[in-house]
């Protein structure tokens, strides 16, 4: 069968960076590609290529055989090619119709016809089963619905190869089964499916063959139905991914942090912790479970300076340190990965080196007699960029063009290069790439294994057990109770995270105290 | 009050009014399509100044008018160039436009007619009943606006690219020629209104005789939250007050807090009254195509 697709051959450099290296890929009608690699592997630039919005340096793209050059999007949608991208390109006050004839519209002399429009939208959501509203506005749509009426968009402009770029990245699991379905049904009906994603599982999920890319080259295609998963990782990553993370049991040392009591709350007068007491001791890890919006973050903040504390107490290494400001916290050796790296972690505009220093930029040998040195900021830069393997064209490139995963570095090197006493982290592992995830976990164990305390914080429950060394459970500003992860099982927690105590459910006769451990 | 408030007043508003709703146009057109449009003023000026040199050397005013309308847009075009091309700061290039206009003038009025600061009388536009032509456009440019912008494709286009500029270059609209086309226009919107302040309702020019209209237009743009109608309806308002302010003079009150009626009024709407303006999510974002 000939393939409809075909990109032979394609590089493109961008100043530093090869973000494609000599890629060919093929789709055929009617099946479901998935391109699959980590974040900055690629996979964006080669569909950007494609959509004509960059030129490829060498290379060329055939459609049914056919030589063509794609110089801009119009010639993109002329050749039948549709792209639904990571970031919705809908205009939110605009209706569903208006959006989806924009730039295609019909028209009655000079003026738009709306009702014509309507009636394009309706037929084109009834042959291919995608349900929407052509009068509603965009923003009052749910993101399932507005990715709908992306698909619309370019189907409406005759889409036969249909690019989804991270389609997921945004949806919950029903809606993604919805689009599992969606596509299912287009490709039934002859169109043919770029998926581009990062998450293992979408791919077996779903597609029929699997290209994949690592650093701008592809590393492999394969059929779905004879990989797996592991497979694939090692494909990704270049090497075999520990799923697992290795621990060896440590001596714990003293107690670095002890908080008793605590209580926050907010101006309504609502309790968002309520009494928290919990200890760890140097060379542990102390993992907080809990569904998201239980008082984790306010915790945080507490410890950090972020947030003023009503009552109780914290003591880092037998000092009280209640109710500290930020940088009296953190010169008392106490790093701090938030959750939202983007608002607290990183000034996204400034460079790689500016950001590896703030919170420290006052001190030698970032500053002298009041002035920053850049000898001593640049010298400190390259030294991190190596040994936290930030991937970045140079110390001086500006933060916000790294990948998420490289954000994530610059944060942890930036926290961890002063050995904190105490690490505080925050969904270390959010929104990074497989890759970036291993190098961040094995940081954090390190870090431990060095006899410092942890305190990690994360919605994901594999992510707390195999990185800690006792959990605590939190629910509404309260801790349900701490035990050894070793332990527990996922149905303890669970059940604990829903806000049932363990003493509520002991199959023992005799309670056990709830701070116990 | 009876004394007050009677047709004549009524007139005065419409005259003073005109302008306000004219250049107000131009802002929607250029805002609509992202560009902040800081520059009425100075368009205003030109095209004030341009309509009665053309209108002194030919004494047909209508060709005064013509070249209003060009002149401003030429000014616009460097605008465009400046804040769409090399993606200059808007809001510095809007202000460096106003200033060049004031400068520059002055400076041709000594050049032309060898005066300082204010043109010989030259032939204005002839009256259609109580009014110049140019007032009963006002409405008609106002009808057309709200059609060009809400009924047609292009204006479809317009507002696209003043909220989300990336979606639109997605399915092919050229981002970058949708807004010269807008600040051109703006342009020769602002033009018009210049040429009703100099050979409509005077038959000079003088320095600075804008005094700030360019930007009440703004603000009635923005009270008339970026809509040909609103813009309407904020612009009248901000007519009567300043026809109020020609009416109290000579009424005892000092002349300098009289005249300062329209701009307080003005600064008071725009605190109080405006609530919710929503502004074009792409304003002044200059675009890059990747």
């Amino acid at each position: 069968m000939q393939p409809i697709l075909e990109m032979r051959h394609i590089s493109k450099r961008f100043p530093g960076v090869l973000a494609s290296d000599n890629v060919n890929i093929s789709l055929f009608p009617g099946e479901i590609l998935a391109i699959i690699g980590e974040n900055g592997a690629g996979k964006s630039t080669l569909m950007n290529i494609l959509f004509g919005l960059y030129q490829p340096d060498e290379g060329q793209i055939f459609i049914k055989g056919e030589p063509v050059k794609i110089l801009n999007p119009n010639q993109a949608i002329a050749h039948g090619i549709g792209m639904v991208h990571q970031h919705f390109m809908l205009v939110s006050p605009f209706t569903v119709a208006e959006n989806i004839v924009l730039g295609a519209e019909p028209r009655r002399g000079l003026s738009l016809d709306i009702n014509k429009a309507k009636k394009a939208v309706s037929e084109v959501s009834h042959r291919y089963g995608l349900r929407v509203k052509p009068e509603a506005t965009i923003e009052e749509l749910p993101v399932g619905v507005q990715q709908r009426v992306e698909i619309l968009k370019i189907l409406y402009r005759g889409a036969e190869i249909i690019v989804l770029d991270e389609p997921t990245a945004v949806l919950n699991p029903q809606e993604i089964k919805e689009l599992y379905a969606i596509m299912q049904n287009l490709t039934s009906q002859g169109k043919s499916i770029i998926f581009i994603t990062h998450k293992l599982n979408e791919v077996t999920n779903i597609s029929q063959r699997v290209t994949v890319m690592r650093r701008g080259k592809v590393m492999g295609t394969v059929a779905t139905k004879d990989t797996s998963p592991a497979e694939l990782a090692n494909l990704m990553v270049g090497r075999q991914v520990l799923l697992q993370v290795q621990k060896n049991p440590t001596e714990v040392g003293n107690t670095v942090l002890a908080v008793k009591d605590l209580v926050t709350q907010d101006l309504t007068g609502e309790k968002l912790l309520d009494r928290v007491s919990f200890e760890i001791r140097a060379g542990e890890i102390l993992g907080v479970a809990g569904v998201e919006g239980n008082g984790q973050t306010e915790l945080v903040e507490v410890l950090t300076g972020l947030r003023r504390a009503h009552s109780g107490s914290v003591h880092l290494n037998g000092a009280e340190i209640t109710n500290f400001t930020a940088r009296q916290v953190k010169e008392r050796k106490v790093g701090h990965i938030p959750e939202d790296r983007q608002k607290r972690g990183l000034e996204l505009d400034f460079t790689v080196q500016e950001n590896l220093i703030f919170g420290f930029h006052y001190k030698p040998p970032f500053a002298k007699h009041g002035l920053l040195n850049k000898q001593g900021i640049a010298q400190h830069a390259d030294r991190m960029i190596e040994e936290f393997d930030i991937r970045t064209p140079n110390s001086e490139t500006i933060t916000r063009s790294l990948s998420g995963g490289n954000h994530q570095k610059v944060i942890i090197a930036r926290e961890m290069h002063q050995e904190p006493d105490l690490l505080i982290a925050s969904q270390p592992s959010r929104g990074v790439d497989i890759g970036a995830i291993e190098f961040i976990h094995r940081r954090i164990v390190a870090h431990r294994d060095a006899g410092k305390a942890v305190l990690l914080i994360s919605p994901e429950l594999s992510e707390v057990l195999s990185l800690s060394d006792r959990v605590a459970v939190i629910y509404e500003g309260q801790i349900m109770g701490i035990m050894n992860s070793s332990e527990v099982t996922e149905e303890q927690l669970g059940l604990m995270m829903a806000g049932i105590r363990p003493e509520n459910y002991h199959p023992l006769e005799e309670r056990s105290p709830v701070h116990g451990r | 009050m009876g004394t007050i408030f009677d047709i004549a007043f009524l007139m005065a508003t419409l005259r003073a009014a005109t302008p306000l709703i004219i250049a107000a146009l131009g802002g929607i057109f250029a805002e609509r399509s992202g560009v902040i449009n800081l520059a009425l003023e100075g368009k205003m000026l030109t095209g004030a100044f341009a309509a009665v040199v053309v209108s002194y050397y030919t004494s047909n005013p209508w060709l005064g008018v013509l070249a209003a309308v060009l002149t401003a847009a030429g000014m616009a075009f460097i605008y465009a160039v400046a804040s769409i091309k090399y993606r200059a700061n808007q809001v510095v290039s809007g202000v460096a436009i106003n200033m060049l206009a004031a400068g520059l003038t002055v400076f041709l009025v000594q050049v032309f007619f060898g005066t300082a600061g204010m043109s010989p009388a030259v032939t204005r536009l002839p009256n259609l009943g109580p009014f110049t032509p140019i007032v009963y456009l006002a409405p008609l440019l106002v009808g057309m606006s709200f059609l060009i912008l809400y009924r047609t494709p292009w204006g479809l286009r317009i507002r696209a690219v003043g909220e989300h500029p990336k979606a639109a270059a997605t399915v092919g609209i050229s981002v970058i020629n949708v807004r010269y086309a807008c600040v051109v226009i703006s342009g020769m919107l602002a033009g018009l209104a210049g040429a009703h302040l100099s050979i409509g309702t005077l038959s000079v020019f003088v320095r600075d005789m804008t005094a700030g209209r360019g930007f009440v237009a703004l603000a009635a743009m923005i009270f008339g939250k970026w809509h040909p109608l609103g813009a309407l309806g904020a612009a009248l308002l901000f007519g009567f007050s300043e026809a109020l302010q020609m009416r109290l003079q000579g009424g005892g009150i000092p002349s300098q807090l009289i005249q300062a009626v329209p701009y307080i009024f003005t600064m008071i709407v725009l605190a109080g009254f405006v609530g919710r303006a929503t502004a074009p999510a792409a304003l002044g974002e200059p675009f890059r195509n990747e």
